[in-house]
């Protein structure tokens, strides 16, 4: 005797975390029922599998109608369907919004577009995230893209009240928004070392010193954008590098500070030209949106790589940072200390982040 | 013009894009109430229409007012086209005609489409001014309260309860006119929905009239049902039973602070409105019905009837009665000639009610009921319902006599139902007969109670289980001992009843539910034949049914059900019996026997030896019941009774008799003669069969327990936490050649099935209850059976019920409930009334607490209490209620609390600037229950009944999700808006909920599918206890501010 029709509905919605998950996960019904089953349920309840099934669908059918309105969480909330505690709310909103690292790395600086989705089997095939979960979990990214790109104010804030995530989340639905929007590129070989969480507190510190917000909280260019004027003046900063005395007044100025206090001063006293002359040019080349992809290859390649192959330690990079970029304060001429210092705070945190192997 | 109806459009949100090209909807919204219709302007490109608009005023008859519905529809405006329909709200404006209930509807309803389902919501307030009617021989009913609540209503006391109330009314059903081959699917549907409301409305109305005229102003235990005849019309009827009711709080000193709020809103129109001359006094009213009902504006002719059933012999003298429901029950000096013989002479002494007011059931003598099978024919003339009438009164009158048979002058927990198939129907009436306290029946309540003192002598623990019938005539063969109890009246050896368990009852251990399940194949025949071979096959069933009641009593060593429901369903090509029942251990009856096999073939070596195999199944199994179900009856010592524990024999309760279309009426005797019927005899391989599926009913997962009352004997202690649901399941039997036994084990496994993923779905809730497990059953098709279950799932203390216990085991007897509602009830009583201190005095229940005792006789006791601090607690109590109430009804407590819970994802909501307004309402918790109550919880408001019918279509059943996905959505959206409705009253609960009809249809070829949905109960609002306790009246001042206006202006 088969069941044609089989439900089952509650005044208060039924929420069973361990199916949700299974459903979160892409897994179909019957996949579903097997790691149930798998997961020693029949035992402990004492239950059929039929029931397991009915209850499996039930569910199932529940999240699909749920779908819709998660896609708005506000509306969750109001919506008169169904009789949802808030707390569970809560859980379903941010279960829903939670991502796998491994895909949204895959996917940082990545346009949001039809032509990305269809790669996501290969990046399915990577991460060892299924098919399912990578699409719902892409549209996602995209959703909160298109709702927060013409926002004003603070991303993170817009992203928390739009789609009521927890702060934590909102923040890294915030980084994977600034990378859509600047096209940063992460896939390259050398870049494979640093994690998503390298790049989320990256972009963090990025839009907290650099963006508008930042400094007026009523700007009127979006977050996720970098300030034009902001990158123009950046231009300013290269008289550190190209004025030939300057330079070696900053050197002269950071080593004598530095001498021994770090293991490697001779390396750094032999090298200092270079690495000012990477770290003033990464912002001077911003402007140009197709410089501005190559921003933490250039980072990575010229400042990280060069100060790895030396042995600096941790220790050293900040105190050399600190140093660096409090120094030109002493400088005579240099008119630009404050501008130096806003935009030397989002890179030394850059650096000092994805300094490790 | 008795009334003015008042309504506000305020906004719209979530609307769904009409306009695919700018992807936005330009919403208006048509107000209409009877021929009147009122537009709001258009609100262009906005999926979150704010109209604001100004109020609609219709100057209605009260008569309109109860028996339309406030029909609201949210169209699309389109310039160049039709304008689109995007659906309809159906606002039944009846709570606001009566001045304890609700004083405005206002919030949020979601917009229905028969099409798509819900589709945005619309903020609406709906007010009702009414002004004092002069005419007496009006035909409205306005003011008299409705409850489906099958019990004395918790805030009320029952001052007389009258008796028997019904009407039916009869129309054609849209679905089946000639117009509906020319209209469209939604409009057919609409116009269903429509009728039907119009004929509810019509029916409580009329119904109301004659609850006035028997005096009066309350029905409780209201029942009103479909009878979806097809081509031969639609039948809406109604049971109940009128009651006058007085509110609690209304006999004791602070009348104004209760009734103030309602009262002020209701006499506004006095000052406003100087102008009720322009209603003239004479008898206009029924005119003027006579002149609307044939208005053109109605695509259907509305025909109208009233049924004649009338209950003639009421007294109708005292006319003017037309008032007489507003004031409830002033009319003690009214005292009518109305004895227990009065009661007698009642056309229906009939009650249905199935919980009762401690006294009022003297003895119960056991079910009777009654089936007859009909052929359906078109009714010609809907005025004259006459022969639905007919039928109906033909069963009443078989009830009552079975009911004199078993020496009883009133039957209770009645009820009625049909189930219908093509042209044949069935119509089934049920109820227990009863002996009753005339205290209660009468006018001037205290008289007659002095002579029932003597009648009164036995303990109320087990009065009722004494037999009302002569032992020495007896109406069939019984076995009757003393009672074990009180050891001086007669007892049965088994009780079957229909009703609750009683409060006072003295059970031993828990309760269970029980179920006996059948299906009998039926060859397909056409009308007379039809009838003839479905009326020859009913008392096979019905003693077949009660056959594997008793068995499945005895095997779980228990001697009385109580909530017995007997449904037998007609399909095409079978019937099928489906009863429900909780069993329990009555103290005051025996101790069941056991179930003794006996095979026919006693030479056979290893047949003998498989008989004794399951005897010993058997017995192991009423050894474990025993023990899951703590049924450890005290030991008495023989020679008290007299007679030793009888050898067991079966016999019935239950009389029954169907006729065919002739009047023949056979008796059947159910009982077994003079076989001993606790041996089952295998005689062949169907006998064992039978045995087998004896065995087969698994008991439920530790920690659950189930029941079908409303109270689970032996558990008390309930936690607020509770959880209403409903499932569906429709199975295909897919037999070739399906036989009796096989469909029985098809079924059987259906049943087990849907049982066993119930308590699966709940197994968190563990320790809980399923209460009110209510099956329905339904054969839709050839091979489809429908089941529907509506229960709900109560969470208990498992520690405290140890404790509770403990005390009692020591005679290992406990009181079957002390239902904490009782307890702010009764003294409330006592204060009212502390003269009568009736032997079973209610005030007993409140000084035993939960661990009652039953060794002090309760008058003693009674003395013992201080009366005047009891009611100085309660007053405040009360008066905190009140509080409570009043800012529950402006919904700002609710709100403002469940923000801060919603916290995490409420954080800095209020600051973003893009979000649609009105988001920062969140949406107020609706408790649903299809019990009385709630656990932990005082209703201290009814708001009105609710009374709803939703027809869902689909013309893209896979798109839907198939069958599953549609009903899914479906009952979801009922559920939200019933829920709607209730939050729009002021309420935050729905009790005595109950899905009356599920019909499902489905044309998966064509991928269509059509579900009508009729759902009921009780709108009310509860205060926690815990709350109640705790609460410093400070709060609702406090929470003031946010109040209703916010939420109508957002």
């Amino acid at each position: 005797m088969s069941s044609d029709l089989d439900v089952f509905v509650g005044n208060t919605t039924l929420i069973d975390e361990e199916v949700y998950r299974l459903w979160l996960d892409g897994h179909s019904v019957a996949e579903a029922v097997a790691r149930r089953l798998r997961g020693g349920l029949l035992e402990r309840e004492a239950t059929s599998v039929a029931v397991l099934q009915s209850d499996t669908r039930d569910h199932y059918r529940t999240f699909q109608m749920l779908e819709r309105l998660l896609h708005a969480p506000p509306r969750l909330l109001q919506q008169l369907l169904f009789q949802i505690p808030p707390e569970r709310q809560a859980l379903l909103v941010q279960r829903y919004y939670a991502f796998d690292e491994a895909l949204a790395r895959e996917l940082l600086g990545k346009k949001l577009s039809k032509g990305t989705k269809k790669e996501l089997d290969e990046v399915s095939a990577r991460t060892g995230v299924g098919i399912r979960s990578c699409r719902r979990q892409f549209d996602n990214f995209k959703r909160v893209f298109k709702a927060v790109e013409e926002l004003r104010g603070p991303l993170a804030e817009n992203i928390q009240q739009l789609f009521l995530l927890p702060p934590s989340l909102a923040r890294d639905y915030a980084a994977i928004v600034f990378f859509a929007n600047s096209r940063f590129e992460t896939g390259k070989r050398r870049l494979q070392f640093l994690s998503f969480g390298d790049f989320a507190a990256c972009a963090q510190s990025m839009m907290a010193h650099w963006s508008q917000g930042a400094l007026a909280p009523e700007a009127a260019e979006p977050d996720g954008d970098l300030p034009k004027s902001f990158l123009q003046d950046l231009k300013e900063l290269k008289v550190l590098v190209t004025d030939k005395d300057l330079l070696d007044q900053h050197k002269s100025l950071v080593c004598s500070a530095l001498r021994g206090k770090i293991s490697v001063y001779n390396e750094l006293e032999a090298n200092f030209k270079a690495l000012s002359r990477a770290l003033v040019n990464v912002g001077g080349k911003l402007t140009h949106a197709r410089d501005v992809r190559d921003f933490f290859v250039d980072l990575v390649e010229k400042v990280i790589e060069p100060c790895r192959s030396d042995k600096w330690s941790p220790g050293d990079l900040r105190l050399f940072l600190q140093h660096y970029t409090a120094a030109p304060r002493n400088l005579p001429g240099f008119r630009h200390q404050a501008l130096w210092e806003r935009y030397m705070a989002a890179i030394s945190a850059c650096l000092l982040r994805m300094f490790h192997d | 013009m008795p009334g003015k109806l008042k309504v506000k459009i305020v906004a719209g949100r979530h609307l769904p894009v009409m306009d695919r090209a700018s992807d936005l909807t330009d919403a208006f919204v048509e107000v209409k109430f009877g021929n009147t219709t009122f537009k709001t302007d258009v609100y262009p490109k906005s999926l979150n229409p704010q109209w604001n608009s100004e109020w609609f005023k219709f100057e209605v008859d009260d008569e309109e007012l109860q028996d339309e519905p406030l029909q609201i529809t949210v169209l699309d405006h389109d310039t160049y086209s039709a304008n689109d329909a995007i659906g309809k709200v159906y606002i039944d404006i009846d709570p606001l005609l009566y001045s304890e209930a609700a004083t405005v509807i206002s919030g949020w309803f979601p917009i229905y489409d028969t099409i798509h389902g819900i589709r945005g919501e619309i903020n609406v307030v709906v007010k009702v001014d009414l002004f004092n009617d002069l005419n007496r021989f009006r035909q409205s009913s306005c003011g008299v309260k409705f409850f489906c609540t099958t019990s004395i209503p918790k805030c009320y006391r029952a001052v007389v309860i009258h008796g028997f109330v019904e009407e039916l009314v009869v129309n054609e059903d849209p679905e089946y006119q000639w117009i509906d081959r020319i209209r469209t699917p939604r409009a057919s549907n609409e116009a269903r929905q429509r009728l039907i409301s119009l004929m509810s409305g019509e029916l409580q109305r009329k119904i109301g009239l004659k609850v006035l005229e028997m005096r009066g102003n309350a029905v409780v235990g209201y029942l009103q049902c479909f009878d979806l005849e097809g081509e031969s019309g639609l039948v809406v009827r109604a049971i109940g039973t009128a009651c006058t009711l007085d509110k609690l709080s209304n006999t004791s000193a602070f009348l104004p602070a209760c009734n103030s709020p309602s009262k002020e809103m209701k006499e506004i129109p006095f000052n406003e409105d100087p102008n009720p001359n322009t209603y003239s006094s004479g008898p206009s009213t029924p005119l003027k019905n006579q002149t609307y009902s044939f208005s053109p504006s109605k695509s259907y002719s509305r025909q109208s009837s009233s049924s004649d059933t009338d209950l003639s012999l009421t007294p109708k003298t005292g006319m003017g009665s037309g008032s007489a429901g507003k004031e409830g029950g002033p009319f003690k000096t009214l005292l009518r000639q109305q004895t227990q013989s009065a009661l007698e002479q009642r056309e229906f002494p009939f009650f249905t009610l199935t919980t009762f007011p401690p006294g009022f059931l003297v003895h119960v003598g056991g079910v009777v009921s009654a089936r007859s099978v009909k052929l359906l024919d078109r009714i010609h003339n809907p005025d004259e319902p006459e022969t639905r009438d007919a039928w109906w009164a033909e069963i009443r009158q078989e009830i009552k006599s079975h009911a004199k048979a078993l020496g009883c002058h009133a039957v209770v927990g009645y009820s009625e139902s049909t189930s219908i198939c093509e042209e044949v129907c069935i119509l089934s009436a049920s109820g227990t007969a009863a002996v009753l306290n005339p205290r209660f029946l009468q006018d001037g309540t205290m008289e007659g109670c002095l002579e029932q003192r003597i009648e009164e002598a036995s303990p109320p623990g087990c009065g009722f289980c004494h037999i009302p019938y002569d032992e020495l005539n007896m109406p069939f063969p019984a076995h009757l001992t003393y009672c074990y109890n009180c050891r001086k009246q007669k007892v049965p050896d088994v009780l079957f009843t229909t009703i609750d368990l009683p409060v006072e009852a003295i059970v031993v251990g828990k309760g269970c539910l029980i179920q006996a399940r059948l299906c009998r194949l039926k060859k397909k025949a056409q009308a007379e034949a039809n009838a003839t071979s479905i009326s020859n096959l009913l008392p096979f069933m019905e003693y077949e049914v009660h056959t594997q009641l008793m068995n499945k009593l005895k095997l779980r060593g228990m001697n009385a059900l109580f909530g017995l429901r007997i449904q037998i369903t007609v399909g095409e090509n079978m019937l099928m019996g489906l009863a429900s029942a909780t069993g329990v251990y009555l103290a005051a009856l025996p101790t069941p026997g056991g179930i003794q096999i006996a095979g026919k073939t006693p030479n056979d070596g290893t047949y003998e030896q498989h008989i004794s195999h399951m005897q010993k199944k058997i017995n192991d199994t009423i050894a474990k019941n025993k023990e899951l179900y703590e049924i450890n009856p005290p030991e008495l010592p023989e020679e008290i009774i007299g007679s030793p524990i009888p050898e067991p024999r079966q016999r019935s309760r239950l009389l029954r008799s169907q006729s065919e279309s002739s009047d023949e009426v056979t008796e059947l005797d159910l009982s077994h003669g003079k076989k001993d019927a606790f041996v089952l005899e295998i005689d062949d391989t169907d006998a064992m069969e039978d045995v087998h599926s004896l065995l087969t009913d698994v008991p439920p997962p530790s920690g659950f327990y189930s029941c079908n009352t409303e109270i689970m004997p032996g558990i008390n202690n309930w936690t607020p936490e509770i959880q209403m649901f409903t499932a569906v399941r429709v199975s295909r039997l897919s037999n070739i050649n399906p036989t009796n036994q096989t469909l029985n084990k098809n079924f059987n496994d259906l049943c087990e099935n849907l049982l066993k993923s119930l308590y699966f779905k709940l197994r968190s809730m563990v320790p809980c209850c399923l209460c009110h497990v209510n099956f329905t059953v339904a054969l839709p098709e050839d091979e489809l059976v429908q089941i529907a279950v509506t229960a709900v799932a109560i969470t208990y203390d498992k520690n405290q019920a140890l404790q509770a216990n403990k005390a009692p085991t020591e005679k290992s007897q406990q009181r079957a409930s002390t239902d904490n509602e009782e307890q702010l009830q009764f003294p409330l009583e006592l204060c009212s009334d502390p003269l009568s201190s009736q032997p079973f005095s209610p005030a007993k229940e409140v000084l035993e607490g939960a661990s009652s005792h039953t060794g002090i006789p309760a008058a003693q006791r009674a003395t013992s209490v201080d009366y005047s601090s009891f009611a100085d607690r309660c007053n405040s109590w009360i008066e905190l209620i009140k509080l409570k109430a009043q800012t529950i009804r402006r919904g700002s407590i609710k709100t403002t609390t469940s923000l801060e819970k919603a916290s995490p994802l409420a954080e800095g909501y209020l600051r973003h600037r893009s979000v649609p307004s009105g988001t920062n309402s969140t949406v107020s918790v609706v408790k649903m229950t299809p019990l009385s109550f709630l656990p932990g919880a005082k209703i201290t408001k009814y708001l009105g009944i609710i009374n709803m019918f939703f027809i869902r279509e689909t013309t893209s059943l896979r798109e839907e999700g198939g069958v599953s996905g549609f009903l899914h959505a479906f009952i979801a959206e009922v559920f939200a808006m019933v829920r709607a409705h209730v939050a729009a009253l002021g309420g935050n609960a729905v009790v005595s909920y109950i899905m009356k009809q599920c019909v499902f249809m489905e044309n998966p070829n064509k991928n269509q599918a059509q579900c009508l949905i009729n759902v009921s109960g009780d709108a009310v609002v509860f205060v926690r206890e815990s709350e109640l306790e705790v609460l410093p009246p400070q709060p609702a001042a406090a929470a003031q501010p946010t109040g209703a206006a916010g939420d109508v202006t957002t």
